[in-house]
Protein backbone atom coordinates (compact mmCIF):
# COMPACT_ATOMS: atom_id res chain seq x y z
CA UNK A 1 0.00 0.00 0.00
CA UNK A 2 1.49 3.20 -1.12
CA UNK A 3 1.59 5.85 1.91
CA UNK A 4 -0.84 9.12 0.79
CA UNK A 5 0.40 12.35 1.08
CA UNK A 6 -2.68 14.08 -0.16
CA UNK A 7 -5.91 13.45 0.11
CA UNK A 8 -9.12 14.62 -1.54
CA UNK A 9 -12.16 14.01 -0.49
CA UNK A 10 -15.66 14.65 -2.04
CA UNK A 11 -14.31 18.19 -3.26
CA UNK A 12 -16.46 20.30 -5.44
CA UNK A 13 -15.45 23.48 -7.19
CA UNK A 14 -17.79 26.41 -8.77
CA UNK A 15 -17.27 29.72 -9.99
CA UNK A 16 -20.43 31.31 -9.90
CA UNK A 17 -23.11 29.03 -10.23
CA UNK A 18 -20.96 27.11 -12.31
CA UNK A 19 -19.75 23.45 -10.99
CA UNK A 20 -16.36 22.90 -12.72
CA UNK A 21 -15.37 20.03 -10.03
CA UNK A 22 -18.48 17.25 -8.93
CA UNK A 23 -17.31 15.20 -5.77
CA UNK A 24 -13.77 14.57 -6.56
CA UNK A 25 -12.37 12.05 -4.08
CA UNK A 26 -8.71 11.12 -4.82
CA UNK A 27 -5.45 9.96 -2.58
CA UNK A 28 -2.26 11.42 -3.87
CA UNK A 29 0.76 8.88 -3.06
CA UNK A 30 3.59 10.03 -1.48
CA UNK A 31 6.89 10.38 -3.60
CA UNK A 32 4.92 9.30 -6.59
CA UNK A 33 4.43 11.71 -9.68
CA UNK A 34 0.47 11.31 -10.43
CA UNK A 35 -0.95 12.58 -13.91
CA UNK A 36 -4.23 14.32 -13.88
CA UNK A 37 -5.19 14.02 -17.78
CA UNK A 38 -8.40 15.62 -19.54
CA UNK A 39 -9.63 17.33 -22.32
CA UNK A 40 -9.57 20.97 -22.06
CA UNK A 41 -12.11 22.59 -19.78
CA UNK A 42 -12.37 19.28 -17.59
CA UNK A 43 -11.49 21.43 -14.37
CA UNK A 44 -8.00 19.40 -14.36
CA UNK A 45 -6.16 22.44 -13.82
CA UNK A 46 -9.00 23.77 -11.46
CA UNK A 47 -8.52 20.80 -9.60
CA UNK A 48 -4.61 21.59 -8.90
CA UNK A 49 -5.26 25.23 -8.13
CA UNK A 50 -7.77 24.12 -5.06
CA UNK A 51 -4.87 22.23 -3.96
CA UNK A 52 -3.39 25.00 -3.13
CA UNK A 53 -5.88 27.39 -2.68
CA UNK A 54 -4.80 29.52 -6.08
CA UNK A 55 -8.28 29.29 -6.93
CA UNK A 56 -9.01 31.85 -4.27
CA UNK A 57 -7.89 34.66 -6.64
CA UNK A 58 -11.01 34.46 -8.42
CA UNK A 59 -13.50 36.08 -7.04
CA UNK A 60 -16.31 34.12 -7.07
CA UNK A 61 -14.73 31.30 -6.84
CA UNK A 62 -15.77 28.61 -3.98
CA UNK A 63 -15.30 25.17 -3.04
CA UNK A 64 -16.99 22.11 -0.75
CA UNK A 65 -15.33 19.22 0.39
CA UNK A 66 -12.17 18.83 2.26
CA UNK A 67 -8.76 17.99 1.02
CA UNK A 68 -6.03 17.07 3.49
CA UNK A 69 -2.45 17.19 3.78
CA UNK A 70 -0.26 14.80 5.74
CA UNK A 71 -3.96 14.80 8.12
CA UNK A 72 -3.83 18.71 7.98
CA UNK A 73 -7.14 20.10 6.66
CA UNK A 74 -5.68 22.99 4.06
CA UNK A 75 -8.72 24.82 4.12
CA UNK A 76 -8.43 25.22 7.83
CA UNK A 77 -5.18 26.21 7.53
CA UNK A 78 -3.81 29.66 6.06
CA UNK A 79 -3.56 29.89 2.16
CA UNK A 80 0.06 31.28 2.87
CA UNK A 81 1.10 28.30 5.14
CA UNK A 82 -0.28 25.81 2.65
CA UNK A 83 0.99 27.32 -0.06
CA UNK A 84 4.75 27.30 1.47
CA UNK A 85 4.28 23.53 1.72
CA UNK A 86 2.53 23.01 -1.41
CA UNK A 87 5.08 24.51 -4.23
CA UNK A 88 3.48 25.40 -7.82
CA UNK A 89 4.87 25.48 -11.43
CA UNK A 90 2.75 27.67 -13.94
CA UNK A 91 1.69 26.60 -18.19
CA UNK A 92 3.93 29.56 -19.21
CA UNK A 93 7.65 30.11 -17.12
CA UNK A 94 7.34 32.92 -15.09
CA UNK A 95 10.59 34.32 -13.47
CA UNK A 96 10.79 37.29 -11.96
CA UNK A 97 11.32 39.77 -14.43
CA UNK A 98 13.46 42.26 -11.88
CA UNK A 99 15.18 39.53 -10.56
CA UNK A 100 18.67 37.79 -11.05
CA UNK A 101 18.66 33.94 -11.17
CA UNK A 102 20.01 33.64 -7.73
CA UNK A 103 16.84 36.21 -6.11
CA UNK A 104 14.74 34.04 -8.36
CA UNK A 105 15.31 30.81 -6.38
CA UNK A 106 15.88 32.97 -3.12
CA UNK A 107 12.60 34.41 -3.68
CA UNK A 108 10.13 32.51 -1.68
CA UNK A 109 12.56 33.74 1.21
CA UNK A 110 13.39 36.97 0.55
CA UNK A 111 9.43 38.11 0.10
CA UNK A 112 8.36 36.14 2.91
CA UNK A 113 10.73 38.32 4.67
CA UNK A 114 12.30 35.18 6.11
CA UNK A 115 16.03 36.20 6.59
CA UNK A 116 18.97 33.80 6.24
CA UNK A 117 22.52 33.89 6.55
CA UNK A 118 24.56 34.43 3.04
CA UNK A 119 26.16 30.93 3.26
CA UNK A 120 22.63 29.36 3.94
CA UNK A 121 20.88 31.12 0.94
CA UNK A 122 23.90 29.65 -1.11
CA UNK A 123 23.26 26.42 0.02
CA UNK A 124 19.64 26.86 -0.75
CA UNK A 125 19.95 28.61 -4.08
CA UNK A 126 22.73 26.13 -5.42
CA UNK A 127 20.54 22.73 -3.84
CA UNK A 128 17.56 23.69 -5.69
CA UNK A 129 19.45 24.54 -8.86
CA UNK A 130 21.09 21.31 -8.87
CA UNK A 131 17.97 19.14 -7.99
CA UNK A 132 16.05 21.29 -10.95
CA UNK A 133 18.99 20.25 -13.16
CA UNK A 134 19.67 23.98 -13.74
CA UNK A 135 23.13 24.64 -11.33
CA UNK A 136 25.76 23.50 -14.46
CA UNK A 137 23.91 25.91 -17.20
CA UNK A 138 23.88 28.93 -14.81
CA UNK A 139 26.47 28.54 -12.31
CA UNK A 140 28.70 31.23 -13.74
CA UNK A 141 25.34 33.79 -14.63
CA UNK A 142 23.73 33.73 -11.22
CA UNK A 143 23.12 37.14 -10.80
CA UNK A 144 22.08 38.02 -14.47
CA UNK A 145 18.90 38.37 -15.02
CA UNK A 146 16.52 35.37 -15.20
CA UNK A 147 14.74 36.45 -18.47
CA UNK A 148 18.01 36.14 -20.14
CA UNK A 149 17.39 32.63 -20.10
CA UNK A 150 16.01 29.98 -22.76
CA UNK A 151 11.92 29.16 -22.48
CA UNK A 152 12.70 25.18 -21.21
CA UNK A 153 15.79 26.88 -18.52
CA UNK A 154 13.15 29.44 -17.37
CA UNK A 155 10.58 26.95 -16.47
CA UNK A 156 13.61 24.90 -15.08
CA UNK A 157 14.39 28.08 -13.05
CA UNK A 158 10.41 27.69 -11.74
CA UNK A 159 10.66 24.84 -10.64
CA UNK A 160 14.16 25.30 -8.61
CA UNK A 161 12.44 28.83 -6.97
CA UNK A 162 9.41 25.89 -5.84
CA UNK A 163 12.01 23.64 -4.62
CA UNK A 164 13.68 26.53 -2.89
CA UNK A 165 10.86 26.54 -0.41
CA UNK A 166 11.17 22.89 0.26
CA UNK A 167 7.54 21.96 -0.28
CA UNK A 168 5.78 18.48 0.39
CA UNK A 169 3.99 18.41 -2.69
CA UNK A 170 4.66 20.18 -6.23
CA UNK A 171 2.01 20.98 -8.44
CA UNK A 172 2.69 21.16 -11.87
CA UNK A 173 0.47 22.81 -14.24
CA UNK A 174 1.12 21.71 -18.22
CA UNK A 175 4.80 22.68 -17.24
CA UNK A 176 5.62 21.99 -20.59
CA UNK A 177 2.65 23.10 -22.62
CA UNK A 178 4.80 26.39 -23.98
CA UNK A 179 8.29 24.82 -24.50
CA UNK A 180 10.10 22.91 -27.68
CA UNK A 181 10.39 19.02 -27.62
CA UNK A 182 13.61 19.35 -26.94
CA UNK A 183 12.77 21.33 -23.33
CA UNK A 184 10.47 19.31 -23.02
CA UNK A 185 12.02 16.10 -22.67
CA UNK A 186 13.99 17.67 -20.25
CA UNK A 187 11.73 18.67 -18.66
CA UNK A 188 10.19 15.40 -18.14
CA UNK A 189 13.58 13.71 -16.80
CA UNK A 190 13.72 16.02 -14.42
CA UNK A 191 10.18 15.22 -12.79
CA UNK A 192 11.19 11.73 -12.84
CA UNK A 193 14.37 12.68 -10.76
CA UNK A 194 12.44 15.01 -8.12
CA UNK A 195 10.06 12.22 -7.13
CA UNK A 196 12.65 10.94 -4.75
CA UNK A 197 12.32 14.45 -2.82
CA UNK A 198 9.17 15.71 -3.75
CA UNK A 199 5.74 14.37 -4.67
CA UNK A 200 3.97 15.46 -7.85
CA UNK A 201 1.08 16.10 -9.38
CA UNK A 202 1.43 16.81 -13.06
CA UNK A 203 -1.77 18.44 -14.84
CA UNK A 204 -1.04 17.60 -18.32
CA UNK A 205 -3.52 17.28 -21.61
CA UNK A 206 -0.45 15.22 -23.38
CA UNK A 207 -1.28 11.46 -23.04
CA UNK A 208 2.36 10.20 -24.13
CA UNK A 209 3.61 12.35 -21.57
CA UNK A 210 1.34 11.29 -18.36
CA UNK A 211 2.40 8.04 -20.11
CA UNK A 212 6.40 8.33 -20.11
CA UNK A 213 6.56 10.33 -16.50
CA UNK A 214 3.84 8.93 -14.17
CA UNK A 215 3.53 6.82 -11.35
CA UNK A 216 -0.72 7.10 -11.27
CA UNK A 217 -3.04 8.82 -13.69
CA UNK A 218 -6.19 10.30 -13.06
CA UNK A 219 -8.53 11.02 -15.50
CA UNK A 220 -10.97 14.03 -15.34
CA UNK A 221 -13.99 14.60 -17.56
CA UNK A 222 -16.75 17.76 -17.02
CA UNK A 223 -15.69 17.83 -13.80
CA UNK A 224 -15.81 14.49 -12.36
CA UNK A 225 -13.00 12.06 -11.88
CA UNK A 226 -13.92 8.93 -14.01
CA UNK A 227 -10.17 6.97 -13.27
CA UNK A 228 -7.76 6.35 -11.18
CA UNK A 229 -5.17 4.14 -10.94
CA UNK A 230 -1.62 3.00 -11.86
CA UNK A 231 -0.38 4.44 -15.20
CA UNK A 232 0.63 0.56 -16.06
CA UNK A 233 -2.92 -0.65 -15.89
CA UNK A 234 -4.50 2.67 -17.22
CA UNK A 235 -3.05 3.04 -20.38
CA UNK A 236 -3.12 -0.44 -21.05
CA UNK A 237 -6.64 -1.93 -19.54
CA UNK A 238 -8.94 1.51 -18.87
CA UNK A 239 -11.87 0.53 -16.64
CA UNK A 240 -14.22 3.23 -18.02
CA UNK A 241 -15.24 3.35 -21.67
CA UNK A 242 -14.66 7.34 -21.47
CA UNK A 243 -11.14 6.78 -20.48
CA UNK A 244 -10.27 4.32 -23.27
CA UNK A 245 -12.23 6.44 -25.55
CA UNK A 246 -9.82 9.39 -24.45
CA UNK A 247 -7.12 7.41 -24.40
CA UNK A 248 -7.80 6.19 -27.92
CA UNK A 249 -7.95 9.68 -29.10
CA UNK A 250 -11.74 10.08 -29.93
CA UNK A 251 -12.13 13.00 -28.11
CA UNK A 252 -9.96 15.74 -26.22
CA UNK B 1 -2.69 47.82 -68.12
CA UNK B 2 -1.25 47.15 -64.88
CA UNK B 3 1.89 49.56 -65.40
CA UNK B 4 0.76 53.18 -64.54
CA UNK B 5 -1.34 52.07 -61.75
CA UNK B 6 1.48 50.82 -60.06
CA UNK B 7 3.21 53.93 -60.65
CA UNK B 8 0.53 56.01 -59.40
CA UNK B 9 0.69 54.19 -55.62
CA UNK B 10 4.19 54.69 -55.59
CA UNK B 11 3.71 58.53 -56.23
CA UNK B 12 1.26 57.78 -53.93
CA UNK B 13 3.14 56.45 -51.59
CA UNK B 14 6.21 58.75 -51.55
CA UNK B 15 4.31 61.57 -51.45
CA UNK B 16 2.11 60.43 -48.10
CA UNK B 17 5.35 59.66 -46.66
CA UNK B 18 6.78 63.38 -47.36
CA UNK B 19 3.70 64.90 -46.28
CA UNK B 20 3.84 62.99 -43.00
CA UNK B 21 7.31 64.24 -42.27
CA UNK B 22 6.50 67.79 -43.09
CA UNK B 23 3.72 67.23 -40.50
CA UNK B 24 5.91 65.85 -37.95
CA UNK B 25 7.91 69.03 -38.90
CA UNK B 26 5.46 71.21 -38.56
CA UNK B 27 4.36 70.31 -34.86
CA UNK B 28 7.41 70.55 -33.53
CA UNK B 29 8.12 73.90 -34.96
CA UNK B 30 6.12 76.13 -32.50
CA UNK B 31 8.53 73.90 -29.39
CA UNK B 32 12.00 75.43 -31.42
CA UNK B 33 10.25 79.15 -32.08
CA UNK B 34 9.65 78.75 -28.29
CA UNK B 35 13.03 77.44 -26.95
CA UNK B 36 14.87 79.86 -29.55
CA UNK B 37 12.65 82.99 -28.39
CA UNK B 38 12.86 82.44 -24.43
CA UNK B 39 17.11 81.56 -24.90
CA UNK B 40 17.69 84.47 -27.04
CA UNK B 41 15.97 87.26 -24.61
CA UNK B 42 16.97 85.21 -21.29
CA UNK B 43 20.01 84.12 -21.60
CA UNK B 44 21.65 87.68 -21.47
CA UNK B 45 20.91 88.28 -17.70
CA UNK B 46 21.86 84.45 -16.57
CA UNK B 47 25.00 84.67 -13.98
CA UNK B 48 25.89 83.69 -10.89
CA UNK B 49 24.02 86.30 -9.24
CA UNK B 50 21.02 85.93 -11.19
CA UNK B 51 20.99 82.13 -9.65
CA UNK B 52 21.76 83.36 -6.15
CA UNK B 53 21.05 86.57 -5.48
CA UNK B 54 17.69 88.06 -3.78
CA UNK B 55 15.67 90.15 -6.02
CA UNK B 56 16.21 94.27 -5.49
CA UNK B 57 13.64 96.86 -5.07
CA UNK B 58 12.66 98.72 -8.65
CA UNK B 59 15.46 101.30 -9.29
CA UNK B 60 18.09 99.05 -8.09
CA UNK B 61 20.27 97.16 -11.05
CA UNK B 62 20.46 93.68 -10.89
CA UNK B 63 18.93 91.65 -8.24
CA UNK B 64 18.75 87.27 -8.52
CA UNK B 65 15.70 84.83 -8.35
CA UNK B 66 17.20 82.42 -5.99
CA UNK B 67 14.32 82.58 -3.56
CA UNK B 68 12.15 81.78 -6.62
CA UNK B 69 14.06 78.79 -7.36
CA UNK B 70 14.45 77.53 -4.01
CA UNK B 71 10.10 78.15 -3.97
CA UNK B 72 9.77 76.12 -6.61
CA UNK B 73 11.41 73.37 -5.55
CA UNK B 74 9.92 73.48 -2.06
CA UNK B 75 6.49 73.64 -3.91
CA UNK B 76 7.48 70.72 -5.50
CA UNK B 77 8.61 68.81 -3.17
CA UNK B 78 5.61 69.48 -0.75
CA UNK B 79 3.18 68.28 -3.52
CA UNK B 80 5.30 65.22 -4.36
CA UNK B 81 5.29 64.45 -0.69
CA UNK B 82 1.65 64.74 -0.68
CA UNK B 83 0.17 63.50 -4.10
CA UNK B 84 2.80 60.19 -4.83
CA UNK B 85 1.70 57.93 -1.64
CA UNK B 86 -1.59 58.66 -2.03
CA UNK B 87 -1.15 58.30 -6.16
CA UNK B 88 0.15 55.00 -6.23
CA UNK B 89 -2.20 53.36 -3.45
CA UNK B 90 -5.24 54.63 -6.03
CA UNK B 91 -3.39 53.56 -8.85
CA UNK B 92 -3.03 50.09 -7.11
CA UNK B 93 -6.25 49.78 -5.92
CA UNK B 94 -7.56 50.75 -9.78
CA UNK B 95 -5.25 48.01 -10.89
CA UNK B 96 -6.30 45.56 -9.07
CA UNK B 97 -9.96 45.98 -9.15
CA UNK B 98 -11.07 46.85 -12.49
CA UNK B 99 -14.83 46.54 -11.13
CA UNK B 100 -16.68 47.30 -8.69
CA UNK B 101 -18.12 50.63 -7.38
CA UNK B 102 -15.81 52.18 -5.47
CA UNK B 103 -13.53 52.00 -7.90
CA UNK B 104 -15.57 53.10 -10.60
CA UNK B 105 -16.51 56.30 -8.70
CA UNK B 106 -12.74 56.94 -8.15
CA UNK B 107 -11.89 56.73 -11.78
CA UNK B 108 -14.64 59.05 -12.32
CA UNK B 109 -13.09 61.47 -9.56
CA UNK B 110 -9.61 60.99 -11.03
CA UNK B 111 -11.13 61.88 -14.54
CA UNK B 112 -13.00 64.66 -13.47
CA UNK B 113 -10.00 65.99 -10.89
CA UNK B 114 -7.79 66.05 -14.19
CA UNK B 115 -9.90 68.12 -16.24
CA UNK B 116 -10.93 70.83 -13.03
CA UNK B 117 -8.93 74.25 -13.89
CA UNK B 118 -5.98 74.75 -12.35
CA UNK B 119 -7.45 78.58 -10.58
CA UNK B 120 -10.21 76.05 -9.13
CA UNK B 121 -7.72 74.13 -7.55
CA UNK B 122 -5.74 77.19 -6.19
CA UNK B 123 -9.57 77.69 -4.81
CA UNK B 124 -9.77 74.73 -3.17
CA UNK B 125 -6.62 74.72 -1.62
CA UNK B 126 -7.30 78.29 -0.43
CA UNK B 127 -10.55 77.93 1.28
CA UNK B 128 -8.94 74.59 2.89
CA UNK B 129 -5.52 75.37 4.24
CA UNK B 130 -5.30 79.17 3.33
CA UNK B 131 -8.65 80.52 5.08
CA UNK B 132 -8.81 77.65 7.98
CA UNK B 133 -4.86 78.33 9.07
CA UNK B 134 -5.16 82.61 8.55
CA UNK B 135 -2.21 82.71 6.24
CA UNK B 136 -1.02 82.13 2.74
CA UNK B 137 1.77 79.82 2.64
CA UNK B 138 4.09 77.28 1.15
CA UNK B 139 2.24 74.45 2.27
CA UNK B 140 -1.34 75.37 0.59
CA UNK B 141 0.66 76.27 -2.79
CA UNK B 142 2.32 72.81 -2.47
CA UNK B 143 -1.01 70.78 -1.92
CA UNK B 144 -2.57 72.37 -4.66
CA UNK B 145 0.24 71.18 -7.18
CA UNK B 146 -0.20 67.98 -5.34
CA UNK B 147 -4.01 67.84 -6.22
CA UNK B 148 -2.53 68.50 -9.97
CA UNK B 149 -0.23 65.80 -9.30
CA UNK B 150 -2.41 63.32 -8.28
CA UNK B 151 -4.71 62.35 -11.21
CA UNK B 152 -1.34 61.91 -13.17
CA UNK B 153 0.02 59.59 -11.25
CA UNK B 154 -3.19 57.58 -10.36
CA UNK B 155 -2.94 57.36 -14.07
CA UNK B 156 0.27 56.34 -15.21
CA UNK B 157 0.45 53.11 -11.89
CA UNK B 158 -3.04 51.69 -12.75
CA UNK B 159 -1.90 51.87 -16.51
CA UNK B 160 1.12 50.61 -16.07
CA UNK B 161 0.62 47.71 -13.14
CA UNK B 162 -2.42 46.61 -15.82
CA UNK B 163 0.35 45.66 -18.11
CA UNK B 164 2.39 43.65 -15.29
CA UNK B 165 1.29 39.76 -16.15
CA UNK B 166 -0.79 38.18 -13.93
CA UNK B 167 1.75 35.30 -14.18
CA UNK B 168 3.69 37.21 -11.78
CA UNK B 169 1.29 38.17 -8.86
CA UNK B 170 0.71 33.82 -9.22
CA UNK B 171 4.07 33.28 -9.16
CA UNK B 172 4.72 35.49 -6.05
CA UNK B 173 1.75 33.73 -4.32
CA UNK B 174 1.91 30.51 -4.97
CA UNK B 175 5.67 30.65 -3.03
CA UNK B 176 3.23 31.74 0.03
CA UNK B 177 3.78 35.14 -0.31
CA UNK B 178 1.29 37.46 1.45
CA UNK B 179 -0.82 39.81 -0.89
CA UNK B 180 0.42 43.12 0.56
CA UNK B 181 4.16 41.93 0.04
CA UNK B 182 3.48 40.65 -3.33
CA UNK B 183 2.14 44.10 -4.25
CA UNK B 184 4.95 45.77 -2.84
CA UNK B 185 7.79 43.63 -3.85
CA UNK B 186 6.48 42.19 -7.03
CA UNK B 187 4.24 44.19 -8.80
CA UNK B 188 5.72 47.69 -8.28
CA UNK B 189 9.35 47.11 -8.77
CA UNK B 190 8.11 45.77 -11.79
CA UNK B 191 6.15 48.64 -12.81
CA UNK B 192 8.94 50.86 -11.17
CA UNK B 193 9.92 52.35 -14.61
CA UNK B 194 6.19 53.51 -15.50
CA UNK B 195 5.42 54.89 -12.11
CA UNK B 196 8.72 56.93 -11.62
CA UNK B 197 7.54 58.19 -15.49
CA UNK B 198 4.57 59.39 -14.26
CA UNK B 199 5.62 61.29 -11.01
CA UNK B 200 8.23 63.01 -13.60
CA UNK B 201 6.27 63.94 -16.10
CA UNK B 202 3.41 64.87 -13.23
CA UNK B 203 5.98 67.48 -11.69
CA UNK B 204 7.11 68.52 -15.07
CA UNK B 205 3.35 69.61 -15.84
CA UNK B 206 3.05 71.19 -12.45
CA UNK B 207 6.65 72.82 -12.24
CA UNK B 208 5.07 76.04 -14.56
CA UNK B 209 1.98 76.05 -13.08
CA UNK B 210 0.99 80.07 -11.67
CA UNK B 211 -3.20 79.95 -11.41
CA UNK B 212 -2.87 77.63 -8.55
CA UNK B 213 0.12 79.52 -6.54
CA UNK B 214 -2.26 82.77 -6.69
CA UNK B 215 -3.68 82.44 -3.72
CA UNK B 216 -1.93 80.18 -1.87
CA UNK B 217 1.61 80.17 -1.75
CA UNK B 218 1.17 84.05 -2.84
CA UNK B 219 5.09 84.83 -3.75
CA UNK B 220 6.90 86.81 -1.40
CA UNK B 221 10.31 89.00 -2.75
CA UNK B 222 12.21 87.55 0.48
CA UNK B 223 14.33 84.01 0.88
CA UNK B 224 11.73 81.95 3.47
CA UNK B 225 12.26 78.17 4.18
CA UNK B 226 9.25 78.29 6.51
CA UNK B 227 6.41 75.94 5.01
CA UNK B 228 3.39 78.47 6.59
CA UNK B 229 5.14 81.22 5.27
CA UNK B 230 4.29 83.20 1.78
CA UNK B 231 6.74 81.46 -0.44
CA UNK B 232 7.74 82.40 -4.06
CA UNK B 233 8.05 80.66 -7.42
CA UNK B 234 9.18 80.70 -10.62
CA UNK B 235 5.69 81.14 -12.99
CA UNK B 236 4.74 83.36 -10.01
CA UNK B 237 7.51 85.20 -10.22
CA UNK B 238 7.67 85.46 -14.16
CA UNK B 239 3.63 86.70 -13.69
CA UNK B 240 4.38 89.82 -10.85
CA UNK B 241 7.47 90.53 -13.03
CA UNK B 242 6.17 90.39 -16.27
CA UNK B 243 2.90 92.34 -15.65
CA UNK B 244 4.77 95.20 -14.17
CA UNK B 245 5.11 98.38 -15.74
CA UNK B 246 9.72 98.18 -15.06
CA UNK B 247 11.78 97.33 -17.94
CA UNK B 248 14.58 95.59 -15.81
CA UNK B 249 12.12 93.42 -13.91
CA UNK B 250 10.82 92.50 -17.68
CA UNK B 251 14.07 91.48 -18.21
CA UNK B 252 14.56 89.27 -15.06
CA UNK B 253 10.93 87.83 -15.52
CA UNK B 254 12.40 86.83 -19.38
CA UNK B 255 15.76 84.78 -17.24
CA UNK B 256 13.30 83.12 -14.98
CA UNK B 257 11.01 81.70 -18.19
CA UNK B 258 14.20 80.51 -19.69
CA UNK B 259 15.21 78.69 -16.27
CA UNK B 260 11.97 77.15 -15.65
CA UNK B 261 11.80 76.04 -19.43
CA UNK B 262 15.65 74.60 -18.93
CA UNK B 263 14.08 72.69 -15.52
CA UNK B 264 11.27 71.55 -17.61
CA UNK B 265 13.19 70.15 -20.27
CA UNK B 266 15.75 68.56 -17.90
CA UNK B 267 12.78 66.34 -16.28
CA UNK B 268 11.48 65.81 -19.49
CA UNK B 269 14.80 64.03 -20.61
CA UNK B 270 15.45 62.35 -17.28
CA UNK B 271 12.25 60.72 -17.28
CA UNK B 272 13.33 59.20 -20.72
CA UNK B 273 16.46 57.97 -19.39
CA UNK B 274 14.59 56.20 -16.55
CA UNK B 275 12.01 55.01 -18.54
CA UNK B 276 14.79 53.30 -20.22
CA UNK B 277 16.84 51.98 -17.37
CA UNK B 278 13.91 51.07 -15.09
CA UNK B 279 12.38 48.81 -17.73
CA UNK B 280 11.79 45.66 -16.99
CA UNK B 281 11.25 43.15 -19.87
CA UNK B 282 8.71 40.54 -19.28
Amino acid sequence: MESTVLKIEKFSAFFGENQVLKEVSLSIPQNRITAIMGPSGCGKTTLIRCINRMHELIPDARVSGKIFLDNEDIYATDPIIVRRQIGMVFQKPNPFPMMSIYDNVIAGYNLNGIRLAKDEKDRIVEESLRKAALWDEVKESLYRRGTFLSGGQQQRLCIARALAMGPAVLLLDEPTSALDPKATSHIEELIVQLKDTVSIVLVTHNMAQAARVSDFAAFVYLGELVEFGPSGRMFTAPKDKRTEAYLMGKFG
Amino acid sequence: MKEPSIRRRIIYDKVFKKIIILLTFCSILPMLFLLFFITSKGISVINWNFLTQLPKPVGEIGGGISNAIIGTLMLIGIGTAFSVPVGILAGIFLSENRKGTLASLTRLCVETLQGVPSIVIGIIAYIWLVVSMGSFSALSGGVALGLMMLPVIITATEQTLKLIPGSLKEASLALGVSYPRTILKVILPAGLSGIATGILLSIARVAGETAPLLFTAFGSPFMNLHVLKPINSLPLMIFNYATSPYPEWHTLAWGASFILIILVLALNLFTKVVTKRWKVQF
